[in-house]
């Protein structure tokens, strides 16, 4: 189908605009920023002078008003460039300014949230090392203490939130126990540099490597009460919220990523010659770009279809779990084919083919692995319901 | 400052051209269009030099309603005023160039940019020809350019090396690669172009002095093979004529 299908033209332009950029700005230094694990400080600044960093925040926060489907066309954009940046931008944009955005009152969203056009970026602390899947487990404590409430505890894999330019984090924490006896959980506006709480950036990770993955630790870090998130209790609801619009943005760097590694395989698969024919001429290869360019028809107007939904303000719980699974899997798929079409050079770091391979793997990992995609859809079908 | 930037609409570099039926157009199908790359350089010197001594930047351009597109572009790169003259079908340069220069007379531009030529038909004569019409100076491959004193000091890249040239405003400049860096539209101006008007006009009717007779692709040249001189590679030779040649 047209890839304009559906879409207005300014939605069309600014998927120009992206697609010029990430192959002009980020595909030139992608291989190496990946190869050094270095985040890159620099393009992040100039995705902010464009707007990336503040996509769906509105005029007066500075935002470029964006609605969720140019939202996701922008993050598809950069993941069929490259994962790491599409994972920057991605995470800011639906996990940092989201909850702020959604959940924050008047005073701290005038002041936050103005910054991220600027170029600063906000992290969403959530995982732990014992809380993953099971985020309803959170160890992290916040006790209160007059006008204080001390943190204590420890967040694992949190992306942006130790780079030279992250402002701070909005950090889940337990806060009681409620009268059923589960935990009674809320979220916290932590800055960087707030005495008692230190991040230290992830090192030697298999993808993302150009992007930025953090622990952070909190030892009696003291942070005022007028920096609780919404109200006390409203974490685990802000946290669920907060992920099932995440999960579009996951689903779009799968997307992206078999965007890219599509065009990768078949650019490849029409020069590469063995027995004298290009090898996209064999059905061998030819069979494996249909499946996935069937996937990459389905997965866009899969997707696409849900964000209009989120943009009509509907529900889409179960929704964004199909997307994000079907898109990470088609994205696991496409990359594992284009791969396999380079044959050895697709092992060698030379090549993109690499590099799409490992990035994709998170994506059936971030943000709710793919089996809680399918606990997410089997209990919206009412599976467990007898 | 009144800047004029003169933009043209041509088929995206990565696009494979294919000669249309009539064989003397292109065939436009599936075509993705885009602002001539050395167009671009006209506008983001036009708004720097806006930025700089305030002003208007003006976009124009001689095309088809399609054109609006690139107008659409250019606003979102944040041009003043986008204006499209109409004209259905292809026309040569000179009936462009006619258009161009009626329309830079009435508003009367202080500096006009074009690109060194259109990447789709390059036959180059545009900033000539608008400039003999208008009766002011042209400097053609630009690729550094200052304004001061109503002057126009330019750098033009010619064979092995540089020219510096004086011209006075107004004047054209035809611009070169690295004249600048043209800027990405920002996320908030191309939700906003939708919103600015395009100044649509019909074209003056002019003669066209130039008439395509034919297009042409340059048939692929393939190597010869050799397949061997024995007896036996008659075999092989007969069955390449009919499973890849498909002559026999």
């Amino acid at each position: 189908m047209d890839i304009n299908r559906n879409f207005t033209g300014e939605q069309i332009l600014l998927r120009d605009t992206i697609r010029k950029f990430a192959e002009e700005v980020i595909k030139p230094k992608a291989r190496e920023l990946d190869e050094k694990e270095e985040f890159s400080v620099e393009i992040t600044k100039q995705m902010a002078e464009i707007g990336l960093l503040a996509c769906f925040l509105p005029d007066k926060y500075n935002g470029c008003g964006l609605d969720y489907v140019s939202y996701i066309m922008v993050v598809e954009e950069l993941a069929r460039v490259d994962g790491s940046h599409a994972a920057t931008i991605a995470a800011h944009n639906s996990l940092g300014a989201g909850p702020l955005y959604y959940y924050g009152n008047e005073e701290q969203k005038k002041k936050y949230l103005p910054k991220f056009a600027d170029g600063y970026l906000w992290g969403f602390g959530l995982t732990e090392p014992e809380a993953g899947s099971d985020a309803g487990n959170t160890q992290t404590t916040a006790v209160q203490d007059g006008d204080y409430w001390v943190l204590n505890g420890a967040k694992i894999f949190i992306t942006n939130a130790s780079t030279d330019i992250t402002l701070g984090s909005t950090v889940l924490a337990c806060t009681g126990t409620k009268p059923g006896g589960k935990k009674e959980l809320s979220c916290f506006i932590v800055e960087n540099g707030t005495p008692g709480f230190t991040t230290k950036a992830m090192k030697n990770k298999l993808m993302w490597r150009a992007s930025n993955t953090s622990e952070l630790y909190f030892e009696d870090c003291r942070v005022h009460k007028d920096n609780m998130l919404g109200k006390r209790g409203d974490g685990f609801h802000q946290m669920l919220g907060t992920l099932d619009n995440g999960r579009l943005s996951i689903a779009a760097m799968g997307l992206g990523n078999a965007q890219g590694a599509f065009e990768t395989a078949l650019n490849y698969a029409k020069t590469r010659k063995q027995f004298g024919k290009p090898i996209s001429t064999y059905q061998a290869t030819a069979f494996k770009l249909a499946d996935i360019d069937m996937g990459l028809e389905m997965a866009r107007n899969y997707l696409y279809e849900v964000c209009r939904m989120l943009d009509r303000n509907e529900n889409i719980t179960k929704e964004g779990a199909i997307a994000k699974l079907y898109c990470s899997e088609l994205a696991h798929m496409a990359s594992n084919h284009c791969v396999q079409i380079h044959g050895g050079y697709g092992l060698m770091k030379e090549y993109d083919a690499e590099r799409f391979y490992r990035d994709q793997k998170l994506l059936e990992i971030g943000e709710g692995t793919s089996e809680i995609q399918r606990l997410v859809i089997s209990r919206m079908i009412g599976c467990f319901d007898v | 400052m009144n800047i004029l930037v003169c933009i043209s609409r041509v088929p995206d570099t990565a696009t494979r051209i294919l000669v249309g039926p009539d064989g003397k157009t292109i065939d436009t199908q599936g075509i993705k269009y885009v602002i001539s790359p050395y167009d671009e350089y006209g506008i983001e010197e036009g708004l720097r030099l806006k930025e700089k001594n305030g002003g208007t930047v003006t976009a124009v351009t001689v095309g088809s309603e399609g054109s609006t597109d690139i107008l659409r572009t250019a606003l979102a790169m944040c041009v003043d005023k986008a204006v499209l003259i109409k004209a259905d079908t292809h026309k040569d340069s000179y009936f462009v160039a006619k258009n161009l220069a009626e329309y830079a007379k009435e508003i009367n531009p202080d500096i006009i940019f074009m690109g060194r030529q259109s990447v789709d038909y390059d036959s180059l004569q545009m900033p000539s020809m608008v400039s003999e019409f208008l009766g002011i100076p042209s400097v053609s491959v630009v690729s550094k350019l200052t304004i001061a004193d109503g002057k126009a000091t330019a750098e033009r890249d010619v064979e092995g090396g540089k020219e510096i040239v004086e011209a006075s405003l107004p004047c054209i400049i035809s611009c070169q690669k690295g004249l600048n860096e043209p800027r990405y539209p920002k996320l908030p101006d191309i939700m906003k172009a939708k919103s600015k008007p395009i100044e649509t006009r019909e074209a003056i009717q002019t003669d066209e002095k130039v008439t395509v007779l034919g297009m042409s692709i340059p048939l692929k040249q393939r190597a010869g093979r050799i397949l061997g001189d024995g007896d036996g590679d008659i075999d092989e030779l007969v069955r390449l004529l009919h499973e890849e040649a498909k002559i026999i």
